[in-house]
């Protein structure tokens, strides 16, 4: 399977998580799109992996090359875990002052 | 003669400048005048040294050090001391020592740390002028000529509380600027043209053979122009009148004895320049003449006895420029020199009723004061006939050579020349009477305290008063019998002086004509004035007169509102909208940038979110499409 | 056409598609479940490339665990009506316009690498085969080479916990 399907796949699950980001009020939504970015670029690594152990699967069976990028998914999913958590409760806290989840609110960054 | 010696001339006068003008809180008023007079009196028996050393041996150049040393161009500070300086050394610190010693008098009223500024304004000025004398190039001329600039400034203004006497100090300074403007623009073509402005080196024929006749004009001219400034010419002559408002021994010094005829020194100086250029000549006779015939018509109308005298300054002035164009170069060097003592002396001898009558100037309240002033009347009677030009006084020999020589080069000259020479009898004659003789026309409380001045005004009058008299017979022409020794001593500097060729008799016609027209002006002037002097306003013509032909106000409406008008215009339009305009828009484009750009600030998530985005895009553009970009930007722009 | 190409391209439409229905539901909790199909079809996409472990952290984590604490939260802040207000339509539009921009410019370049000299074109993901993905070497490779990162991504746990609970503490 040539890499720029999954590039362009990649790109396009990318982009529609912009333009959710972009288009959306309610924070949970974006907070959602932001996953959905994280995980297009997990993809994306993941098939660069396969890519680079292809390449030296041709001569070397045994070969391990290109497993770092899946422990890098593995460590994006860590981070990703950690701050969903945070960011929910930020998200959680934000309800409780305004009553709402609308990121007009968070215009706190003027002052 | 040894350097040293010759830098004490005018150092000395400059020690005491600074002695008294630093110390002026500490000093008494004894010891202010002790080292003023000392410094100026040590200086004038050098001088007298010097000129007796020339005398025998002759001009020469001592040079100090290299004053400018810039690429081909090398300037030393340099002094020349020969017949002409020597003269004029002599004058100014002759006559200026007496006027120091005068002024130790007439000063008196003043608290003692004014009395020192006074005496070292006038020590400045000493030096400034000696160092205008002394300089063998004409940059040391133009630095002394700047400081006798500013001396006068400095002494017209000297009541700075009174504003009339500041803005007369302004006027004097900004006329004198203008002139000076034309000086340096002489200085600087000079330079440019032949890289020297050594006296000796210009003046020599290889050096004159690079300047074209176009260049000899143009430089006189511009030199000529800082001389109208100094020597009081048209047009810029207004400052002196103005500049009466000085006390009255600056008047004497400054604006009649020496600082004015710095003008006529510098163009006799260059004498070899001014004989080369006929254009440059007849611009100088024109002028001369214009200018003393237009100021002794105004001294005919004057009421206040220093403006009279101011006017007479100016008019004696003229007399000289037109000796200078006519070609008569010792002719007019003579006539400075008499005009030193005798108008010196009038000026002291109006200071004298001045100072009797508590600062009454107009003559209109004077009269009678013959009985109660004798030195003061007989001196100033000298000092009349002798710038009347009565035989023997001295004012007869110098201004017969001028007017001998006007004849000489074109009858017309001659006739203005003479004319005016009566109505400066007239005039003077005009001021002797109603100030001294006739009756008192005073307030009795003036009358009360007026009484003769003190040893040490009266002295110096008596001593120019002598002077005045005999200083003449130095200069007896040869038709009279004599030998005009001061012609043979100044013949190696004056290099370029022609001697003018006149018949015998008609130069006795001449003179007999000149003479016979003063006496008839003096005759008139004593009997119109004596029993009924001028006491109405003038009417008529007259008005004119008294109103100086209305010149002031002529320039005030050519000359100075349009410049207050170009001024207001530029501070209104181009400075308020134009560089105001421009820094304030500036200011207020940067508030309304900022305005509009904090609204970008929303604190917005959403906003900077879409902001990062599009930055995203274009890095990416820019990152893969750069010289796609700039072939785009080619296409648009080339 | 392969099996593995029906599969790859079905996943796709998959992914696309429900990212898509993401973005464009009101309801929050429709679009919690459409990011879990997306999550799915990404799995998907992990065990073709034979990346067995990650396609089932993958689903562990993400749709398990992460999409289950969204939708609780939503529920527990009674968000499952659709009260979202909508951003304005001109914002809406420039949003669209400036994601459209990002796609267009970036697979631009990538579509112009395939001809240059990193010869994109010639390289292919190597579908089906390999053991890398396999939890035996990637655990082999975790606990020796990645040891310390892999412990220090325990301290950003507990760091994230304190935090969560800081955050989330009545004051």
């Amino acid at each position: 399977m040539p890499v720029q399907y999954y590039i362009y796949l990649a790109l396009a699950l990318f982009s529609i998580g912009i333009i959710g980001v972009l288009t959306r009020r309610n924070a949970i939504i974006v907070f959602m799109c932001v996953e959905l970015m994280l995980n297009a670029v997990n993809l994306l690594l993941v098939a660069f992996s396969k890519v680079h152990y292809g390449a030296a699967y041709l001569t070397n069976k045994t070969t391990d090359a290109g497993i770092d990028g899946q422990l890098f998914v593995f460590f994006i999913m860590v981070v990703a875990a950690a701050e969903v958590s945070v960011g929910l409760a930020i998200i959680v806290m934000l309800f409780r002052n305004t009553r709402s989840v609308d990121i007009n609110f968070l215009n706190r960054l003027k002052n | 003669m040894s350097k040293l010696i010759i830098f004490l001339v005018p150092l000395l006068p400059f020690i005491g400048f600074l002695i008294t003008g630093l110390g002026r809180k500490f000093l008494s008023k004894t010891l202010t005048a002790v080292i003023t007079n000392g410094t100026v009196l040590t200086s004038f028996i050098i001088s007298l040294i010097l000129f007796f050393d020339v005398k025998a041996t002759g001009g020469k150049v001592y040079s100090a050090f290299t004053f400018i040393n810039a690429d081909a161009y090398k300037i030393d500070f340099a002094f020349q001391i020969d017949q002409l300086s020597s003269i004029f050394l002599l004058i100014i610190t002759g006559v200026g020592f007496l006027i120091h010693l005068y002024s130790t008098a007439y000063m008196n009223d003043e608290k003692p740390d004014h009395y020192a500024r006074f005496f070292s304004y006038l020590n400045l000025f000493i030096f400034s002028m000696l160092l205008l004398v002394m300089g063998a190039n004409y940059l040391i001329m133009f630095a002394g000529w700047e400081g006798v600039g500013l001396c006068s400034y400095l002494l017209i203004g000297f009541w700075y509380k009174n504003n009339n006497y500041n803005y007369a100090a302004k006027k004097a300074f900004v006329m004198n600027r203008i002139g000076d403007v034309g000086f340096l623009i002489a200085i600087f073509w000079l330079l440019a043209k032949v890289g020297t402005l050594s006296f000796q080196e210009v003046f020599s024929e290889p050096v004159l053979s690079k300047l074209s006749q176009a260049d000899i004009t143009g430089i006189t001219l511009f030199l000529f122009i800082g001389a109208t400034g100094k020597s009081a010419q048209i047009p810029l002559y207004t400052w002196l009148p103005d500049a009466m408002a000085g006390p009255t021994p600056v008047s004497a010094l400054i604006h009649a004895a020496t600082m004015v005829t710095a003008g006529i020194y510098m163009v006799a100086r260059s004498n070899v320049l001014y004989s080369l250029s006929i254009t440059t000549q007849h611009i100088l006779i024109v002028i001369g003449l214009a200018t003393a015939f237009l100021s002794a018509t105004i001294a005919i109308k004057q009421n206040d006895i220093k403006k009279v005298l101011a006017y007479s300054t100016v008019s004696q002035l003229g007399y000289m420029v037109v000796g200078l164009g006519v070609g008569a170069f010792t002719g007019a060097v003579f006539h400075v020199m008499t005009h030193a003592f005798f108008k010196a002396l009038l000026f002291l001898g109006a200071g004298s009723v001045i100072h009797a009558m508590h600062h009454e100037q107009d003559i209109r309240n004077m009269g009678g004061l013959r009985k109660k002033l004798p030195i003061t009347h007989i001196t100033f009677l000298l000092a009349c006939i002798a710038i009347a030009g009565i035989p023997p006084f001295s004012g007869f020999f110098s201004k017969d050579e001028i007017l001998a020589a006007a004849y000489a080069k074109n009858p017309v000259y001659w006739i203005v020349g003479v004319i005016t020479a009566m109505l400066t009898a007239f005039y003077m004659f005009r001021l002797y009477t109603t100030t001294f003789l006739g009756t008192y026309r005073g307030t009795k409380e003036q009358e009360s305290h007026i009484h003769e001045s003190p040893k040490a005004m009266t002295i110096p009058l008596l001593v120019l008063a002598v002077l005045s008299v005999v200083a003449g017979f130095i200069g007896v022409p040869q038709v009279l019998g004599g030998s005009h020794e001061l012609h043979q001593y100044l013949a190696p500097v004056l290099t370029s002086e022609k001697a003018i060729h006149l018949e015998h008799s008609t130069e006795y016609m001449l003179m007999g004509i000149s003479v016979v027209v003063a006496l008839l002006a003096i005759v008139f002037a004593i009997n119109k004035f004596s029993k009924k002097p001028e006491m109405e306003e003038p009417t008529g013509f007259g008005k004119i007169l008294a109103n100086k032909w209305y010149i002031d106000e002529l320039y005030d409406t050519i000359i100075v509102k349009p410049v207050i008008a170009l001024a207001k215009f530029f501070k209104n339009i181009v400075e308020k909208l134009g560089i105001d305009g421009l820094v304030n828009n500036v200011g207020v484009f940067v508030q309304y940038a900022a305005r509009q750009l904090r609204l970008v600030q929303s604190g917005q998530v959403a906003g900077y979110i879409m902001i990062m985005v599009l930055s995203m895009v274009v890095f990416v553009l820019l990152w893969f499409y750069d010289t796609s970009i700039l072939k785009l930007v080619e296409k648009l722009f080339y | 056409m392969s099996l593995l190409h029906i599969f790859f391209w079905f996943l796709t439409a998959l992914a696309l598609f429900s990212a898509l229905m993401v973005i464009i539901s009101k309801n929050p909790v429709h679009s919690v479940l459409w990011l879990i199909v997306v999550f799915f079809a990404i799995s998907g996409h992990y065990i073709l490339m034979n990346a067995q472990f990650l396609a089932i952290v993958n689903l562990i984590v993400y749709a398990g665990a992460i999409m289950v604490l969204f939708l609780f939260v939503i529920m527990l802040l009674n968000l499952n009506k659709q009260t979202e207000p909508q951003k304005h339509i001109w914002l809406k539009f420039s949003g669209i316009i400036a994601g459209g921009c990002f796609l267009l410019s970036v697979s631009n370049v990538i579509y112009n690498a395939q001809n240059t000299t990193l010869e994109l074109s010639k390289k292919a993901v190597l579908m089906g085969e390999g053991n890398i993905g396999l939890i035996e070497n990637l655990g082999k490779k975790l606990f020796t080479d990645y040891v310390i990162p892999f412990e220090i991504s325990s301290v950003l746990f507990l760091s994230a916990m304190v935090g969560a609970v800081v955050i989330g503490k009545k004051n």
